[in-house]
């Protein structure tokens, strides 16, 4: 079953590079890696597919999007509040049930951060700020992830271990990366742009890093 | 301990506000909120009837009040800029500074209400209850400006430069547009002052919308204050750098200069009639005493705490209307058609002086203090909700952030309270010197004493309450600086 089936659909925003003539389907279940050098087109590609997705999708921005005088609660519980009712919203943002943080408290262990769940984000590292992103969007029940660079501040470890956490839980990964041996040890699917065009789109298996070098020589 | 009270346990925030609230709550219990008056909506109906139906050529007053409005704010914010920034070169010392914080701390209807005793309805009333108020306001933010501005064109400056020079062509270049920005928004500021000082007797605006409101003539109100709106909102248009000696000179040339100023009445004032009155009896420090004991205990202190009361009910209310008012013009929030009729809204609602709201909702409700709560909260909160709503136009949210009241309370309330905090904290002091001012309209705070005392012509009791109100706003403001610093709260030039 395919979640999105783009036919030549021309990408512009205001100020982004322009993709031309993009075609792509994606399937349920694939972890897909986008590549290219930066100013390729990847972000202006993953908002193409949040936009055309057919299922609901869960997203990590490159900025993160988190609203730093909240706690690490608040934001990762952003990732439900479509689920429940404005009025328990409401009232979670001045007294969180216990039902609640402990649901929280399980996605954020295995990203290492339960201790700072009441912490303010603008006290945060940058990598613990994008590990909260990371949290929310596992939070979210949506079945598709979006992700912009959303490794970028975590080690290489670490990034590891949070792309393999999404994978386990979101049924169809679709990142963008800019470090290719990560991208080629994590995914199943590698799509390659260039100058604002799917220049490269085929399985991971085999390829070594230096097949990418393609997509970055001008 | 339960996840919410961790969430608290280390936010001085919380706690603040939380004090803050519990204040305000305390006093509202105790406060007069009854609508005294007989049929409150029939006359709202009345008043809505002639705010749709302006009359513009009810009296021939309409043209000679608008114009004295714009002569007294012309020449009272000359003269408030002019000086003020004479008194910001001279900032860094103490005396200034002094002097500067004491004469901004007296309203300017306290200012008039002084002058007139002086000068009579002379022009000069007008003009100095304005200026002078203003000079302490502007000598203030001027000197921030200045202290702001980049310092290192003046450490390039030659040593042997003169202060004058190194003034003129290095620091002064830098600030110019910031200063001509500020007093563009002070003229605004004293357009509205103008119009209340009609309100103590001036021929102003004030002087026409009050008799017309006591007589009912509402459709002519409405055409006073539609013709005031018209010349705030297209303020950008008419204040032009180049005009500005056209409307100085048409200023002073259009106001009633004949009046007779009597040397000796001034001297009489001031050396006399301001002297406590057992002073002037020969009572000694005893019958002085006696007479400070009386004052305090029944005007001063029942004044004050009313004044502190009623302060407090409305910053907190203020707070809350603000918070309500800025999603309104928040293209967060609204599309196109809600956010211009909001930012008309609030146009009308920030561009109506305390002064007049609280008037119109005491004809309406009768004298209580919940005239006065209505009109500071939708003044001050349409211009803290105006500051607010417009900052959020800066905020990126994410693709995929909630709508509706989810999106209020998780994306941009928590990005925007602190800015809004720290305005409204910055307007706890203009909160205080309105609040003081509107028991001239019979609200017992201590305007009312003030105004009492003047009617007497007890001068002496009238001064020692006007240097009380003072010596309260002063305190509130040095209040304010501290909670503004322990609570990290910045406003920006924009806020003042």
């Amino acid at each position: 079953m395919h979640i999105l089936d783009l036919a030549g659909v021309p990408a512009g925003y205001v100020g982004r590079p322009v993709l031309q003539d993009i075609h792509l389907r994606i399937e349920t279940g694939e972890r897909i890696a986008i590549v290219g050098e930066s100013g390729a087109g990847k972000t202006t590609l993953l908002r193409l597919i949040r936009e055309h997705c057919t299922a609901p999708t869960a997203i990590i921005p490159q900025d993160l999007g988190l609203v730093q005088a909240l706690s690490v609660f608040h934001n990762v519980y952003m990732g439900q509040l479509h689920n429940r009712s404005t009025l328990h919203n409401l009232r979670t943002l001045f007294w969180p049930a216990v039902r609640d943080v402990d649901a929280v408290r399980s996605v954020l262990t295995p990203l290492r951060l339960p201790d700072e769940i009441f912490s303010a984000v603008r006290r945060l590292s940058g990598g613990q700020q994008q590990r909260t992103a990371v949290a929310r969007a596992l939070f979210n029940d949506a079945p598709v992830l979006i992700g912009d660079e959303p490794v970028s501040a975590v080690d290489d470890h670490q990034a590891r271990e949070v792309l393999s956490l999404a994978s386990t839980q979101k049924e169809t990964v679709i990142v963008a990366l800019h470090d290719r041996a990560l991208a080629l040890s994590f995914a199943d699917r590698i799509i390659g742009l260039k100058d604002g065009k799917v220049a490269l789109d085929t399985l991971t298996a085999g390829l070594q890093p230096g097949d990418l070098d393609g997509l970055y020589k001008s | 301990m339960s996840a919410a009270a961790r969430l608290y346990r280390r936010s001085p925030l919380a706690r603040t506000l939380f004090s803050f609230f519990t204040v305000a709550l305390v006093f509202l219990i105790f406060a007069d909120l009854e609508i005294a008056t007989v049929d409150p909506w029939d006359e709202f109906g009345r008043l809505l009837t002639g705010i749709v139906t302006p009359d513009f050529f009810a009296t021939e007053n309409l043209i000679s009040a608008l114009v004295n409005t714009l002569a007294f704010a012309f020449l009272g914010v000359a003269f408030g800029v002019g000086f003020g920034f004479l008194l910001a070169l001279g900032f860094h010392s103490r005396a200034v500074r002094t002097f500067c914080v004491v004469v901004r701390a007296v309203h300017e209807l306290f200012w008039a209400l002084i002058f007139l005793q002086l000068f009579g309805l002379s022009p000069l009333t007008g003009i100095l209850a304005i200026g002078i108020p203003y000079a302490g306001i502007v000598a203030k933010v001027f000197a921030e400006i200045l202290e702001e501005a980049d310092g290192r064109a003046v450490d390039a400056a030659p040593s042997g430069a003169s202060r004058l020079s190194t003034l003129l062509f290095v620091r002064l270049p830098d600030v110019w547009s910031h200063f001509r920005t500020y007093a563009l928004y002070r003229l605004e500021c004293g357009l509205r002052s103008s119009a209340v000082l009609g309100f103590v007797g001036l021929p102003t605006l004030g002087f026409h919308l009050e008799t017309a409101f006591r007589q009912g003539r509402y459709s002519e109100v409405s055409a006073l204050l539609i013709l005031f709106y018209v010349i705030i909102a297209s303020q950008r248009l008419w204040a032009r750098r180049q005009l500005v000696p056209v409307y100085l000179i048409g200023a002073a040339l259009v106001l009633p200069w004949a009046t007779h100023i009597s040397g000796a009445n001034i001297t009489r004032f001031l050396t006399i009639d301001i002297v406590p009155f057992p002073l002037r009896n020969g009572d000694g420090i005893s019958g002085l005493i006696d007479w400070l004991w009386l004052l305090i205990s029944t005007q001063a202190l029942p004044g004050s705490i009313a004044t502190i009361q009623l302060t407090m009910i409305a910053l907190v209310a203020t707070g809350f209307l603000s918070a309500l008012m800025f999603p309104f013009i928040s293209p967060q929030m609204f599309g196109r058609p809600v956010r211009g009729i909001s930012h008309f809204a609030l146009v009308v609602i920030r561009s109506t002086p305390e002064y007049i709201l609280a008037f119109v909702f005491l004809q309406l409700w009768g004298p209580s203090m919940l005239p006065a709560i209505v009109a500071l909260a939708l003044h001050n909160g349409a211009i803290i909700g105006h500051l607010i709503g417009r900052h959020t136009e800066t905020l990126a949210l994410r693709a995929d952030a909630p709508t509706g009241l989810n999106r209020y309370a998780y994306e941009l309330l928590p990005r925007v309270y602190r800015n809004l905090l720290a305005l409204l904290f910055y307007r706890w002091e203009v909160i205080m010197r309105e609040t003081a001012i509107l028991g001239i309209l019979g609200i017992a705070t201590l305007g009312f004493y003030v105004d009492s005392a003047f009617a007497e012509l007890r001068f002496d009791r009238a001064i020692f309450l006007i240097a009380l109100t003072a010596v309260l706003n002063i305190a509130i403001d040095v209040t304010s600086r501290r909670v503004r610093a322990y609570l990290r709260l910045r406003t920006t030039l924009e806020g003042r």
